[in-house]
């Protein structure tokens, strides 16, 4: 024993002095720093991603002009989708605590950013059944702060279920969320002074452009990706694993859900916000269950755990939902008129869902996450398939 | 004698009518090496469990660092410095080696989650900080050369060793292992004997193991206890313990 060994001895100096390198392992040498060749990749990395955000940037600009209204209408809506499902994921996926409050909290974010940005005028017009209720009747703010305010408003939300819910295991988490989605609609319909009832609010100025999506798109996907890769991800991903085992290396288990669902629910809020104001009208029947029932399909098929996984399998649904409406419309096939069914786009959702998971369990990410180095090896593998195929 | 670094008073934990521990008094002094054996569900994992918050003690206190930290949460009793290991390997299989062990390192970073985003702060000099410490800890259990590998692509030997690097990330004063060596072979064994020795005198590590290789348990530990059905039957050194007829009789039965 070394002498005069404190209580917590093992700092890491002490380690490193106990395990003199070259006695324990002496065929490992250490590459220097400068050669390192971790950094050069890290390098080529940062230029690529600026380089992908600086091409994306140009193709919004060059969408903004020329593109016709609806494709950006759906760019539009794969953002929201987007952020959506990488905020659904990060407590899903990465945290393994089962949600089903997407809609509820998409509704929250909605009604406080449509209920903040009306003006005083339009909430006159708008409350025919009761007149708004003072404050809210005269408090009218700008967009950005709209945002930011309905993120923090289902935040706070997502704080107060979370309190009671985590500090029991088990899957609480779903039934309460399932309920507080039911909630909202109910809140919704009948607090006709603050939510204008089932009428829902009407003629919000449609300030959401493809700047604001995208931007919030981009913002929502850098945070997430931030905090899974930093120490809480870890333990976020170690709660996932295995609770008892987390709590058992000193990870508060709560604590960490709780980030999880707040730092989500924020997300799903501003998401709501842009949702009102790119759709321009909202009632309490628009965020339904069907809602988080999407952004399931869409995480479980990009990979459960997988930020960038979300990412791809979102902008397929949102996009590719677009294109299956040809199966909704009624056709001609070799002369037999099919008439359209309404609906049949969700069949074929749920079809790639029921395969999916029979064949692709981990979906279309697993649990790994995009990186350029793989892209490149995915690349270079091509060629290479093709010339093994000729011999 | 000075007081012990850690203790255990008439711990006891019932399962509803089921004792599976009784009166478990324990004492472990700055650097000992302390087994504790028992025939199968004789209560030492029970015992590992009461004493790092995992079950509740029905009776009885557990005194570390001369706090009672009797009935305190695992999260807690693990920052305070006892850190532990599990019989059936408990890993987050789906991470890498690294990241195991820099999860246990989580309560001593000192950025906010902001930070994290912003990547200003702290935040990069404790993640660095913290990757440096669990690779020297992988490299420490000879481990090093899969720390970017899955936890559960691991063979069963180096799992056991992955747990225990992720219990010492948190740099216990008092480290539980509950059957560190249960399914290694015998070479081993002996290895992880060594390694358990160099932690020791290098570190000045105290030890609590349970475990039922006999051979490597008389020969690691300075003081074991035995305890049966719950109830402590022998205390002493191995030498006491092997003949010790109570004991005997436990293992083999009464004839």
């Amino acid at each position: 024993m070394t002498g005069g060994a404190s209580s917590t001895i093992i700092a890491d100096e002490t380690i490193l002095r106990a395990q003199p390198e070259s006695s324990r392992f002496p065929g490992r040498v250490r590459e220097p720093e400068g050669l390192c060749p971790l950094k050069n990749t890290a390098t080529r990395d940062r230029v690529l991603t600026a380089a992908a955000t600086a091409l994306a940037a140009a193709f919004l600009w060059y969408a903004d002009h020329h593109f016709s209204d609806y494709s950006i209408r759906i760019l539009n809506t794969v953002a929201i989708f987007i952020i959506l499902s990488v905020s659904y994921n990060l407590i899903n996926g990465v945290t393994g605590q089962f949600s089903l409050g997407p809609n509820a909290f998409l509704a929250v974010g909605a009604y406080a950013s449509a209920i903040l940005t009306l003006s005083p005028e339009e909430k006159i017009r708008t409350f025919i059944l009761q007149p708004m209720s003072w404050p809210l009747s005269e408090i009218s703010v700008s967009f950005p702060l709209s945002l930011i305010a309905a993120g923090l408003v289902t935040a706070l939300l997502a704080l107060l279920m979370a309190v009671p819910v985590f500090r029991v295991r088990g899957d609480y988490l779903a039934i309460v969320t399932l309920g507080f989605g039911e909630v909202v609609q109910l809140f919704a319909n009948n607090l006709i002074s603050i939510t204008n009832g089932p009428l829902g609010l009407k003629g919000l100025t449609p300030y959401t452009n493809l700047w604001w999506t995208w931007g919030i798109c981009f913002l929502t996907v850098f945070c997430t990706i931030r905090l899974v890769n930093s120490s809480y991800g870890r333990t976020m991903k170690a709660v996932r694993e295995d609770e008892t085992a987390a709590e058992a290396m000193g990870i508060d288990a709560f604590r960490t859900k709780t980030l999880a669902f707040v730092f989500s629910a924020f997300f799903q809020g501003v998401a709501g916000a842009l949702l009102a104001h790119l759709v321009t009208t909202i009632s309490p029947t628009l965020f339904g269950f069907l809602f988080t029932f999407n952004l399931l399909i869409i995480i479980v098929i990009g990979g459960l755990g997988s930020t960038t996984g979300s990412v791809i399998a979102a902008a397929l649904f949102a996009w590719g939902g677009e294109l299956l409406r040809v199966v909704e419309e009624p056709i001609t096939i070799f002369g037999y008129y099919i008439e359209g069914i309404p609906g049949m786009r969700m069949v074929i959702f749920s079809l790639i869902l029921i395969l999916v998971m029979l064949f692709a369990r981990s979906g279309i990410m697993g649990r790994n996450e995009f990186s350029w180095q793989a892209l490149i090896d995915w690349m270079r593998k091509i060629p290479r398939v093709g010339r093994g195929s000729h011999e | 004698m000075s007081e012990p670094l850690f203790r255990t008073q008439e711990l006891s934990v019932k399962f509803g009518g089921l004792a599976a521990l009784v009166g478990l008094d324990l004492e472990i002094h700055q650097g000992e090496i302390i087994g504790l054996i028992g025939p199968n569900g004789a209560g030492k994992t029970t015992a590992f469990n009461a004493i790092t918050g995992l079950a509740k003690p029905s009776d009885g206190k557990v005194i570390f660092q001369g706090q009672d930290v009797t009935g305190w949460t695992a999260t807690r009793i693990a920052r305070n410095g006892i850190a532990r290991t599990f019989q059936n390997i408990r890993l987050y299989t789906d991470l890498t080696l690294v990241e195991n062990v820099m999860v246990a390192g989580h309560s001593a970073i000192h950025y906010s989650f902001l930070e994290a985003i912003a990547g200003a702060g702290r935040f990069a000099y404790d993640e660095k900080k913290l990757r440096q410490k669990a690779e020297n800890l992988l490299e420490l259990m000879g481990l090093i050369n899969m720390a970017g590998e899955k936890a559960q692509s691991l063979p069963y030997g180096s799992q056991r060793k992955l747990e225990v690097a992720r219990a010492l990330a948190l740099n216990p004063s008092l480290l539980l292992l509950d059957e560190p060596v249960a399914g290694m072979n015998p070479v081993e064994t002996i290895e992880f004997g060594d390694l358990l020795g160099t932690l020791h005198s290098d570190l000045g590590l105290t030890v609590c193991l349970i475990d039922h290789d006999m051979g490597f348990v008389m020969d690691v530990c300075h003081k074991i206890k035995v305890i049966d059905h719950g109830i402590p039957i022998a205390w002493g050194v191995p030498d006491q313990i092997t003949n010790d007829e109570k004991v005997i009789a436990a293992y083999l039965g009464t004839g």
